[in-house]
């Protein structure tokens, strides 16, 4: 795949094709004050064990019909750091044994800088890992703090290296902007430090007061929230550095080398189908969106019993399944084909002034938002014109 | 029932000072109603009425009332509104009676509509009782609010009864006093008969209910009616009294109050203030009826989904046939498209009326800013009446506007009375007769454009009064004044159902304020979007919108799709309650942002 840029419309088709796998890790060793995922936090008492869920996951593997060869495996968390090389080679061999897994599959993990040791990092490679996604989140202490996170800047740095030297192909981390302790010169430094310090891929997330959250609840208390404006004008400049740097959007959050495009994530916006497993997963395949239960304790029970932990079942109609094909194809920099629905949009009231105001395009046959961080104001217009029963 | 057995009293009050508790406790003290069927607020039927605490529609209800010595006697009570914009209602139901409670707060004292409609209950001749109510309140004067209604009234304190409606204090004396003090009802039984419509309403299965009162002779079912002012004969199917729940009696006689079924469904036939004589020995003078319910208040209603315009035409016709005093006829605006101008009483009248159109009618309205009736002098000597600013012809056509003056009467403890001065002469009022009540209470009088009135007067007199002045108001004369219409642009276009009419002098300090307010109301769009006010083509005031920067969510897990639609339908079903007006979104209450500008 090498041969295309990351914001390639041809590479965006093929990913629609691409079959991919999801796994759930969820332990931390503690909640982050912003985060509302579902994970299991080891500090409190009684928690789930690793190795039980991992018996867990590698049951509900088993219970899953015929899907795949996959082209892309994911770990996501929670912090799948927090598990063994062992335990992590375990899953990807369930899924190799239930699915089959293609030659030149992705192989992707989530790892937390404050676990990452030389020996972890041989053990991933040996196991077959070829892409780490590193949760940097900032190169200021301060930010760090104030986020919650219990790695230091010097871990990244030190992650980084140890990946490039197991021989891991793709190395990426993920930086969120936009904390209220975070300064214009802040901002900077981290985006110097990420572009500098050798990764291959780069994910900015803008903080999100999720509620229920600590970090809604300090700002219902009067702490000060995140502004927009202060957001937008991060993502510009980080836009800016990175591009010069030769990182190349591919998505609103996603930014890649050329050859490094992460094909899970790729995928996912080009409505590619893959399957979940794990507390809280969602599954997307042969027309169908499902999840599994949240609570560990549910999920737990469910595969004990023999049954699948699923909660929600959606099935899409294919009006429905184009309707959403348009919604998360819209994230991508390629956009996204023009199908019956997308010309639908283009050709509505709400399309029509969605391109008189420059924030929609027709380009090349396809459809592209053209100011990234006004996606969902696009997005909801399509949503209502794209509505099957219209 | 003989006459001198018959009382048909209203009971006059201001919101809150017990009306509708007294009347609760009547109506249990005679035994009217069993206590376990006693719920709050008993004559108050409508959902709005006993969510707000008010009497919007007249009623009537029949008590029997066994006096110690045995005798048996009848009262009607004409329950009442208290709201300024509902005086007409009270003025035709106290034709209605021959006598008033006037029932005041122990703590509050004599307040402005109270006055307002005792007055009105002097001048149609009504005896008055004065009552005090709420004795029992930690903080009731019983005896200087007595003094005010001896001042308002004249006799003497010990005239006036001292009650606690809510433990039922006082009133076995209360029932006694009307008995004594009220007269009973004058009318012939042997004349023809007379009977006045001082209420009706509309019931899905019976038709228009009416609400009369016999003057002269009798009413029985069977009769063949005419309506002398409709000139419409028609059969008495059904009559009876309100109990208040509806009981057939077959006849009222001379002096009684009952409601009357002719089968008909067209409200206009059986129009409030006729009289229903015999068609076969009619009557040869009909009773004086009354003056049609004038709207002083005008607005814009219109649907935020273009669609429902029949619906709400459908809606308004069914409101008119419970209210006729609402008037309404097509309109079109530029920005909001198909809808209706409605005259109002005042602005609780509107609010009312929108509130039960979205409430029992499922609707979904913008409401453009209250305007009030001008009249434009053409230079062609000919003139123009406005009710919609939009309507106002060119300047270079008119030779002067004329806009309606209304009498105000305020009362206010005296210590505020600066106060009201300052703000009755930013408001262009002029300063009438000035009564002490008491030392402590004033009785002012002002002669007042109403425009200034319907905007933002009432809010502003209670929050520089603490809450303790009250107004009233009735119409005066209209007066030339120098106005002119402000024009409000959104992106360079002009938003016609923005427009307002202002006097000159405050053109600008209006035009600062609103575009100032509505640079908070209207939320960042994609684009910038400037506001701007003009007095023709030029442009006195200006703000801008700035473009929104960030509508995004970054952070996203990619698998959970079904959760990002939802949320992103729901946050566009939030924005269908905006209005488009050219490209941009304006949320519902921009349109009436000029009633929010005053203290800011």
């Amino acid at each position: 795949m090498s041969e295309y840029r990351p914001d390639s419309p041809v590479l965006a088709d093929l990913a629609h094709e691409w079959k991919s796998a999801y796994i759930h890790l969820p332990f931390c060793r503690r909640r982050c004050p912003y985060c509302d995922f579902a994970i299991v936090d080891e500090s409190a008492e009684g928690s789930l064990g690793h190795a039980d869920y991992v018996d867990a996951v590698i049951a509900e593997i088993a219970m899953e019909p015929n899907f795949g060869p996959l082209d892309a495996i994911n770990f996501g968390g929670g912090t799948p750091s927090r598990l063994t090389a062992d335990q992590l080679e375990s899953l990807v061999a369930a899924l190799t044994d239930r699915f089959g897994v293609r030659d030149n599959a992705e192989l992707s993990l989530e790892v937390n800088p404050e676990d990452w040791t030389a020996d972890f990092g041989k053990a991933l490679s040996t196991a077959g890992f070829n892409r780490v996604s590193i949760g940097a989140q900032s190169f200021d202490p301060v930010v760090l703090d104030a986020l919650g996170r219990l790695h230091t800047t010097d871990m990244i740095a030190s992650t980084v290296a140890g990946a490039k030297e197991n021989g891991i192909d793709s190395v990426g981390l993920d930086l969120i902007f936009g904390h209220p302790a975070e300064s214009p010169e802040s901002w900077e430094h981290s985006i110097r430090q990420a572009v500098d310090v050798g990764v291959d891929h780069i994910s900015t997330y803008s903080l999100t007061v999720e509620p229920g959250t600590e970090l809604s609840r300090q700002i219902n208390g009067g702490a000060p929230a995140p502004d927009d404006d202060a957001q937008a004008d991060r993502y510009e400049r980080f836009e800016e550095v990175a591009g010069n740097a030769g990182f190349v959007r591919y998505e609103i959050s996603n930014h890649a080398k050329p050859g490094h495009v992460c094909r899970y994530n790729l995928a996912t916006w080009a409505h590619g189908e893959y399957v979940a497993f794990g507390i809280g997963a969602h599954d997307h395949r042969w027309g169908t969106r499902s999840r599994n239960h949240r609570r560990s304790d549910r999920y737990m029970e469910a595969i004990a019993r023999g049954e699948r932990p699923t909660v929600g079942v959606e099935d899409l109609e294919d009006a429905e399944q184009e309707r959403d094909r348009l919604m998360v194809g819209l994230r991508l920099a390629a956009g996204t084909p023009l199908t019956d629905t997308a010309q639908r949009f283009a050709d509505s009231d709400a399309g029509q002034r969605l391109m008189d105001a420059s924030l929609l395009e027709v380009s090349n046959g396809r459809l592209v938002v053209t100011d990234p961080m006004l996606s969902d104001a696009v997005i909801r217009e399509a949503l209502s014109v794209s509505a099957p029963d219209c | 029932m003989d006459q001198s057995r018959i009382r048909n009293f209203s009971i006059i009050a201001h919101i809150d000072h017990g009306k509708s508790t007294l009347a609760d406790r009547l109506l249990e003290r005679t035994g009217a109603i069993a206590e376990r069927e006693m719920r709050e607020q008993l004559l108050d039927e409508m959902d709005l009425e006993r969510e707000r605490g008010i009497t919007i529609k007249a009623n009537a209800v029949r008590i029997d009332y066994d006096r110690p010595d045995g005798v048996l006697h009848e009262f009607n009570i004409i329950d009442t509104p208290g709201h300024v914009d509902f005086s007409y209602e009270v003025s035709r139901s106290l034709e209605a009676c021959e006598g008033a409670l006037l029932l005041v707060d122990a703590a509050q004292g004599v307040e402005a509509q109270t006055l307002a409609n005792a007055y009105l209950a002097i001048e149609s001749g009504l005896e008055v009782i004065p009552i005090v109510n709420k004795i029992d309140l930690p903080a009731a004067e019983p005896e200087r609010v007595a003094e005010e209604l001896v001042s308002i009234l004249g006799g003497s304190t010990e005239e006036v009864v001292q009650v606690s409606a809510k433990s039922g204090l006082g009133i076995d004396e209360l029932l006694e006093i009307i008995v004594e003090r009220l007269p009973q009802p004058e009318g012939d039984p042997s004349n023809p008969l007379r009977a006045l419509v001082f209420d009706s309403y509309y019931d899905t299965y019976r038709g228009v209910v009416a609400l009369v009162r016999v003057v002269d002779g009798e009413l029985s079912e069977g009769d063949r009616i005419r309506l002398m002012a409709a000139g419409v004969d028609l059969d008495a199917d059904e009559i009876g009294i309100r109990r208040p729940a509806m009981e057939q009696t077959g006849r009222l006689s001379t002096g009684e109050v009952g409601y009357l079924i002719t089968g008909v469904k067209d409200i206009d036939v059986i129009r409030v203030g006729d009289t229903v004589t015999h068609a076969t020995a009619p009557a040869s003078e009909a009773l004086a009826g009354y003056a049609e319910p004038k709207p002083m208040v005008f607005s814009g209603l219109f649907p935020t989904d273009g669609d429902d315009f029949e619906r709400l035409r459908e809606a308004l016709d069914k409101l008119r046939l419970n209210d006729s005093s609402l008037l309404y006829s097509a309109e079109t605006s530029r920005a909001l498209g198909f809808g209706f101008r409605v005259g109002f009483l005042g602005l609780l009248h509107m609010e009312i009326v929108r509130e039960r159109l979205e409430r029992e009618y499922d609707l979904d309205l913008v409401a453009t800013a209250p305007s009030v009736e001008y009249v434009a002098k053409l230079v062609d000597d000919t003139q123009q009446i406005v009710q919609s600013p939009q309507d106002l012809p060119d300047s270079g056509s008119i030779s002067s506007i004329e806009e309606p003056y209304v009498q105000v009467l305020i009362i206010t403890p005296s210590e505020y009375i600066g106060t009201i001065m300052e703000l009755v002469q930013s408001k262009r009022g002029e300063m009438g007769e000035m009564n002490y009540l008491s030392t402590e209470r004033v009785e002012l009088h002002y002669l007042m454009p109403l425009a200034e009135i319907v905007f933002d007067f009432f809010d502003m007199l209670k929050s520089r009064t603490r809450g303790y002045a009250s107004l009233d108001y009735e119409p005066f004369d209209y007066r030339p004044s120098d106005l002119v219409k402000v024009d409000i642009l959104l992106n360079a276009q002009s938003v016609d159902a923005f427009s307002t009419i202002v006097h000159k002098d405050k053109a600008y300090t209006y035009g600062r304020a609103m575009v100032k307010k509505l640079r908070e109301l209207i939320p960042r769009q994609m684009f910038d979007v400037p506001i701007q006010a003009a007095i023709g083509s030029r442009i006195i005031a200006r703000e801008t919108v700035k473009a929104q920067r960030k509508d995004v969510t970054a952070k996203c897990y990619g698998g959970d799709i079904t959760r990002k639609r939802k949320l992103l339908e729901r946050q566009k079903e939030g924005k269908k309650r905006m209005k488009m007006v050219g490209s941009v979104e304006v949320p519902q209450e921009a349109f009436v942002a000029a009633l929010q500008i005053g203290e800011d």
